[in-house]
């Protein structure tokens, strides 16, 4: 994706100068934040879209509450280093191939969310779900319409620690190769550089802030009746 | 005795939750504090513990200023019960109820032994001891609340909306089996309710208060019921006044007349013939009145549960008058029963022969007024 | 590969050598420890207190937030950069300490915003109660608020636990030991078995450990507030079933 980074060969003069160190460079650390926003972002939705199925799964029918939740929740003691570094024996990829990144993390969202959607769908008053029912909603009708709504604040309040963690998790990405913003964790701290890392923390650190805040406004934007209950 | 002088509650917004209250709640009686919410009655009761400082004025537990003692003092000595019981859900119901004697150091077995009794004495089984909170049901609950309540036998209880948190006929329950415990105890009790049918039931006096803090009423509940002091009070005390009122007024001797009574088992043909416009009282083997037999209605062999029509209330000699009035309206054959203390049957009154009585008695008091 | 693993984990030496499993483990246990010991002495009571009073939650949900946003290997790197050129007689603290303070700022969201909000949680009315009953503001806290908050506290505990077991791993790329040696060395050597070990050998002791807490929960927090009663007629959730306990109430008043 971006040309090769540019750089001391040995340590640095001046190894806290930020700016000294962005001369000429900016091009390229911007990409490597454009492939660490997508590398964060990519695992939450496609983890959010397999485990709306299994957390109503787990709300549905009782007794898969228990080991489905279990179950996710075990995904989450497996260390990201040891998944990135497995993943591309396992499936065939190149070991450089962003994939290697996507799955782990998106196996990590899953192993989250399962439970907080469960739980979320779980929290809807049961006389809604029947005063629902009764208005002739289907099973299906109501699930998008009624429980799906009304559970939304919980839903985004797990998304919130699945991007969060993400963002942080795709830094470790680097010790696979990966380009990332991890790429100058790696490349800082064979050099003693300080400043490559210092952008690295601050950009990764601004990123999860931005990411986190998308989802408190989208939440506040599709449940507009919680703020009415707020102003009161 | 809990004396209010001129206390007044302003919050730091400038909102006046009590404005210039005066109030004296005598040892050994019920003061109910009702009003509409936003009159702050509930602040009223939360400054007699100190729950709520009040802004200015001073309340009185009999010679002491409450404000010169510490707070954990003064609330040590004070009963509390509040709506929802505010139980301590990781503990079990007896040492819920023993907390209080704990704190002030008595030991642990004497102090579960006095819970236990006090469980009893609130009406609860003795087995739930070991259960916890969320194991029991509202009205349960608040039994708690109330045992640990009394558990370090404070001399004065405050009782904050203690029965709205249940259905009714729970609340009914507690409400009679509350009396009967204050009979026995003789505790100074202010309670706080926003619904006047309870104050009128429980209460030795009641204050009404108005929205901005201030005394609106304070009477006894037949007082109350009677002569409100003006619009509002009237308006709050709400409808049927006059009605209502005649639970306070004595029956007295009412003009019982004698019932031809019929027994279960009996031959329904037989019991028919008796009927005096249509309608026969059966009554059990105790002498206790069961319900009204339909003559009119087609029936043969012996006189079943299924045949009595049981939509008639039971007055008991010497009672109100609303409820001798009462029995003789919802009675179907509009001849009010009436029951000794025993519940034997002592005969039937009729709607016209109670009003006779509520007349008369009305205008004994506007001679009696105008003297 | 199934073979391979085999093979791999069938050499006593890879356990009990110098730099086996049981070697590693017992690094991995260490590190992990201390950051979790400091964390608790930092979290709980500082949660505690602003739970309690309520001032300071604002800051603690900023906190607890930012830790969260910190990238563990970054802020790794940035650190043992920073903090190692001091150390350099000591060969393990340059590198410890930093892993300490970065698992430590890990594990800490987790409890501290538990802790907080475990004690906001408790029933307002059982705190007026307690008030009301002449409790002072200590004896509230740990005698009603903290029993009352333990699920949620023990929770958090548990979820840090989970993280710091994980992430300890990372340990390893700034050439500490810990479980993280196997799979970094692995991967460097292409051991392939070498690297699911150490990852299996994390996962299972996370597990372990997650067992190991929920015991202990289990004989902490009380029945009442964990709703596992013994009694029949209740159920797993915290409050009995309505009917059923009016059902109850009646039997009573019928005595």
């Amino acid at each position: 994706m971006s040309s090769p980074p540019v750089g001391y060969l040995a340590a640095p003069d001046q190894p806290w100068n930020v700016q000294h160190y962005l001369d000429g460079k900016v091009g390229y650390v911007l990409g490597l934040l454009w492939q660490h926003l997508w590398l964060s972002v990519l695992p939450v939705v496609i983890g959010l879209i397999i485990a709306l199925p299994i957390g109503y799964a787990a709300k549905r029918f009782k007794w898969t509450y228990t080991p489905l939740v279990t179950i996710s929740g075990l995904l989450y003691t497996i260390p990201s280093l040891a998944l990135f570094v497995v993943i591309p024996s396992v499936i065939g990829t190149q070991i450089l191939d962003p994939i290697n990144v996507v799955i782990p993390l998106t196996i990590y969202t899953i192993a989250l969310m399962v439970r907080v959607i469960a739980d979320g769908l779980r929290s809807v008053d049961e006389t809604v779900l029947q005063a629902a029912s009764a208005m002739g909603y289907s099973r299906f009708q109501r699930l998008l319409k009624v429980e799906l709504p009304i559970a939304i604040p919980v839903i985004g309040a797990g998304l919130r620690v699945a991007v969060v963690a993400n963002v942080g998790m795709v830094a470790v990405a680097a010790v696979i190769g990966v380009p990332q913003l991890g790429t100058l964790f790696s490349y800082g701290k064979d050099l003693f550089y300080y400043a490559p890392i210092v952008v690295g923390l601050v950009l990764s650190v601004a990123l999860a802030f931005a990411l986190d805040l998308l989802i408190v406004l989208a939440v506040r934007a599709l449940t507009p009746w919680r703020k009415a209950v707020a102003a009161r | 005795m809990i004396k209010f002088e001129s206390v007044t509650k302003r919050y730091p917004d400038g909102t006046v939750a009590v404005n210039g209250l005066d109030l004296v709640a005598p040892s050994g009686q019920i003061t109910v504090l009702v009003g509409p919410s936003g009159c702050g009655k509930t602040t009223s009761l939360r400054m007699i513990n100190r729950m709520i400082e009040p802004t200015s004025g001073r309340i009185w537990l009999d010679e002491t200023d409450t404000g010169t003692v510490s707070t954990s003092k003064l609330r040590r000595g004070i009963g509390y019960v509040i709506q929802h019981a505010g139980l301590f859900p990781h503990r079990t119901i007896v040492d819920n109820v023993a907390t209080v004697p704990l704190m002030l150091g008595v030991d642990k077995k004497t102090a579960r032994a006095q819970a236990m009794d006090l469980l009893v004495r609130v009406g609860l089984d003795p087995a739930f001891a070991k259960r916890y909170p969320a194991q029991l049901s509202g009205g349960q609950q608040q039994r708690v609340g109330v045992a640990r309540a009394l558990a370090a036998d404070p001399p004065v209880m405050l009782m904050d909306e203690p029965f709205s948190a249940v259905d009714p006929v729970v609340r009914a329950q507690l409400h009679e089996e509350f009396l009967r415990l204050q009979q026995d105890l003789g505790k100074t009790i202010v309670l706080v309710t926003h619904d006047i049918d309870e104050a009128v039931k429980l209460g030795d006096q009641i204050a009404v208060l108005r929205v901005g803090g201030t005394l609106a009423q304070l009477a006894t509940p037949a007082d109350l019921l009677a002569r409100p002091a003006d619009d509002f009070v009237a308006g709050f005390v709400g409808r049927d006044r006059g009605y209502r009122s005649l639970g306070f007024a004595d029956a007295g001797d009412l003009p019982t007349r004698k019932e031809v009574t019929v027994r279960l088992g009996s031959d329904f043909a037989a019991a028919a013939a008796l009927a005096e416009d249509g309608w026969v009282l059966a009554i059990g083997d105790a002498g206790e009145p069961l319900g009204w037999l339909d003559a009119s209605h087609p029936g043969t062999g012996p006189i079943g549960p299924q045949h009595l029509h049981r939509g008639g209330t039971v007055a008991t000699e010497g009672g109100s008058l609303r409820a001798a009035l009462d029995a003789a309206l919802s009675a179907p054959s509009g001849r009010g029963v009436l029951v000794r203390e025993d519940n034997t049957l002592l005969g039937t009154v009729t709607a016209s022969e109670v009003v006779a009585r509520i007349e008369e008695r009305a205008a004994a008091e506007r001679i009696e007024a105008a003297r | 590969m199934i073979n391979d693993l085999w093979s791999y984990i069938s050499v006593a030496d890879h356990w009990w050598g110098p730099n086996g499993i049981m070697a590693r483990l017992d690094e991995h246990l260490r590190y992990s420890a201390i950051a979790v010991g400091i964390s608790l002495v930092l979290a709980i009571p500082l949660g505690l207190v602003v739970g309690h009073t309520g001032r300071g939650t604002a800051v603690v949900t900023f906190i607890a937030n930012a830790f969260r946003a910190l990238p563990a290997v970054g802020l790794l790197i940035f650190l043992v950069v920073l903090i190692s050129p001091q150390f350099t007689g000591r060969s393990e603290a340059r590198y410890l300490i930093p892993t300490t303070i970065v698992l430590v700022l890990l594990s800490i969201p987790s409890i501290l915003a538990n802790t907080v909000e475990g004690v906001r949680n408790v029933d307002p009315e059982a705190r007026d109660a307690a008030r009301g009953m002449g409790m002072t503001g200590s004896q509230v806290l740990f005698k009603v608020e903290l029993p009352c908050a333990l699920p949620l506290i023990f929770s958090g505990v548990r979820s840090a636990v989970l993280q710091v077991i994980a992430t300890a791993t990372i340990a390893a790329y700034i050439s500490l030991g810990g479980l993280g040696r196997l799979i970094i060395d692995g991967l460097s050597s292409r051991e392939y078995p070498k690297v699911i070990t150490g990852a299996v050998a994390v996962a299972v002791l996370a597990i372990v450990l997650d067992v190991l807490i929920a015991l202990i929960q289990r004989y902490t927090v009380s029945r009442g507030v964990s709703g596992r009663f013994s009694r029949k007629g209740a159920t797993a959730t915290t409050a009995p079933r309505k009917d059923d306990a009016i059902e109850a109430d009646a039997e009573v008043l019928a005595v």
